[in-house]
């Protein structure tokens, strides 16, 4: 039995259940590959896509897993939030209150966004990233594709490397891959680490080859141009010579070392080409597990924690 | 949930005889064993159905192909039953289509549960025929099922439960009939 009504971070999971969501997960994994990749989990149930920033793959994802699982699905696509974050969302809340929907899935441009309508509605909520807070479900696939090729994810090393301060992929991984027992080493220009990250249990380590020494995993975080405005950026060419992830680098890490991306990637920025399209990548299953992480998720969380949704209120 | 057993309807050596004649009588009802395959329903129908495929073995001197099913997604109370069980593996590792597909489950009841194995396997393909065996048939079908091969009848009342029990799962092996002790009705251990 699986008692979770919302999915609003790692941090919050204990190991048991992120172990839960990934066995799950792999048998959803099974369900993709057969002539009719569909299960009738979720029939009657209606879900909302509620997407308060630009998303194409996480919501594509989202929305396959919620089709996959016989669900109704309605997106709500809200661009450009200048009303402040409280008004927006409380409204958004209300209307979805009058809907009669019974699990939300979003992505805000304010951390703490998702936590705050979990504690106004009835429906389960899942944060499919908030602002730089966590992006769990990308978190659990990335688990789950080091999981399948690393087995079990004990003791392994991982090193995550990109800007770790507005990366809420970063702390998705480094909460859960702690629970399960990896060593997590993050990496990156001084100005892209956030002051507080060791506190997360994880080691910081500002030299790039230093860090994917005898690494099991190397998560590479994309460049997000569109979040350097404020900051001291370094440039494109000034990242890539000391962190683009290369042949030269790859050669750093353990043999059987995988290379992973949650994309969309800036080729040669972050991660050279021959790396992008090489043997050790595992970036398009990265994406296919994805679309079954997420189908455990909505199947564990349909069925809350009591006997019906609504007697929370 | 409480129970208190009452009787011991099979010991391990009763179910070896009733498991080798259902493998006679799939090998017999099929003229042999060609494009048979056995289905075990999660979890000691797995156990079942591999007790079956070595029976057809030691007979036919054939090996039937063996799968697992686990028919959680397919059950028709998901939305009604409160936290979400807890999903075993599906692994057919053969194509079923027009294959002669033999369910093996431990207790048929309600029926509930073939309905659903056969809803999950309509997904994965077009069988020619889907037969049903089961180590035990208690009775009190909720829909129109019935077993092609059953090990035992047994007629009880809804307020007893069958348990079978098998090396995988259970210390022992054997099959016993027990009571339900407390007052909230349940299902028994099978739907």
């Amino acid at each position: 039995m699986f008692a979770q009504k919302h999915l609003l971070d790692l941090e919050s999971y204990t190991a048991a259940q992120i172990l839960e969501i990934l066995d799950t997960a792999e048998s959803f994994r099974r369900v993709l590959d057969r002539p009719i990749p569909k299960v009738p989990v979720l029939r009657a149930k209606t879900i909302t896509n509620l997407f308060f920033e630009p998303s194409t793959r996480t919501r594509i994802s989202f929305e396959l897993a919620e089709k996959r699982l016989s669900a109704d699905v309605v997106n709500f696509s809200a661009s450009g939030s200048s009303v402040a974050k409280g008004e927006t969302l409380r409204d958004t809340a209300e209307n979805i209150l009058a809907m009669k929907v019974d699990m939300i899935v979003m992505r805000h441009p304010d951390s703490g966004a998702a936590r705050y309508l979990s504690e106004r509605v009835p429906a389960s909520v899942i944060n499919a990233g908030d602002g730089m807070h966590e992006h769990p479900t990308q978190g659990l696939l990335d688990m789950m594709t080091m999981r399948q090729k690393l087995g079990s994810l004990e003791g392994k090393k991982v090193t995550i490397v990109g800007d770790i301060a507005h990366s809420r992929v970063a702390r998705s991984n480094v909460w859960g891959l702690n629970k399960l027992g990896a060593r997590v080493t993050v990496c990156g220009p001084p100005p892209m680490m956030p002051l507080d990250i060791e506190s997360l249990g994880c080691t910081v380590e500002y030299d790039f080859g230093r860090a994917i020494e005898d690494a099991d995993a190397v998560n590479v975080l994309r460049i997000q141009l569109e979040r350097q405005e404020n900051q001291i950026f370094p440039g494109n060419r000034e990242y890539a010579r000391a962190y683009r992830l290369d042949d030269r680098m790859l050669a750093r890490t353990k043999p059987g070392c995988i290379i992973m991306h949650p994309g969309p990637m800036n080729r040669d920025v972050e991660i050279s080409s021959a790396v992008a399209d090489g043997d050790r990548q595992v970036i398009l299953e990265q994406v296919t597990n994805g679309v079954a992480v997420r189908m455990a998720v909505l199947y564990l969380l349909s069925g809350g924690v009591r006997e019906s949704l609504g007697q929370d209120l | 949930m409480q129970i208190r057993e009452k009787s011991q309807l099979l010991d391990s050596a009763d179910m070896n005889r009733a498991l080798a004649r259902i493998a006679h009588e799939v090998i017999e009802r099929n003229h042999g064993t060609d494009d048979v395959v056995l289905i075990g329903i999660q979890r000691r129908g797995v156990s079942l159905a591999r007790d079956v495929q070595r029976a057809i073995t030691r007979i036919e001197g054939t090996d039937v192909p063996l799968g697992t099913l686990d028919i959680t997604f397919y059950r028709d109370d998901l939305s009604t039953m409160g936290p979400a069980p807890s999903v075993g593996s599906t692994d057919l590792p053969f194509d079923i289509n027009d294959k002669t597909v033999v369910l093996v489950d431990d207790v048929l009841y309600t029926g509930r549960t073939v309905r659903a194995a056969m809803n999950e396997l309509m997904d994965y393909g077009r069988a020619r025929a889907i037969q049903l065996a089961v180590l035990i048939d208690r009775g009190h079908r909720e829909l129109p099922i019935r077993a092609d091969y059953v090990g035992k009848n047994v007629p009880t009342s809804r307020r007893e439960v069958i348990k079978v029990m098998v090396e995988d799962f259970d210390e022992t092996r054997k099959v016993v009939l027990g009571e339900l002790l407390d007052d909230e009705s349940g299902e028994g251990d099978k739907a």
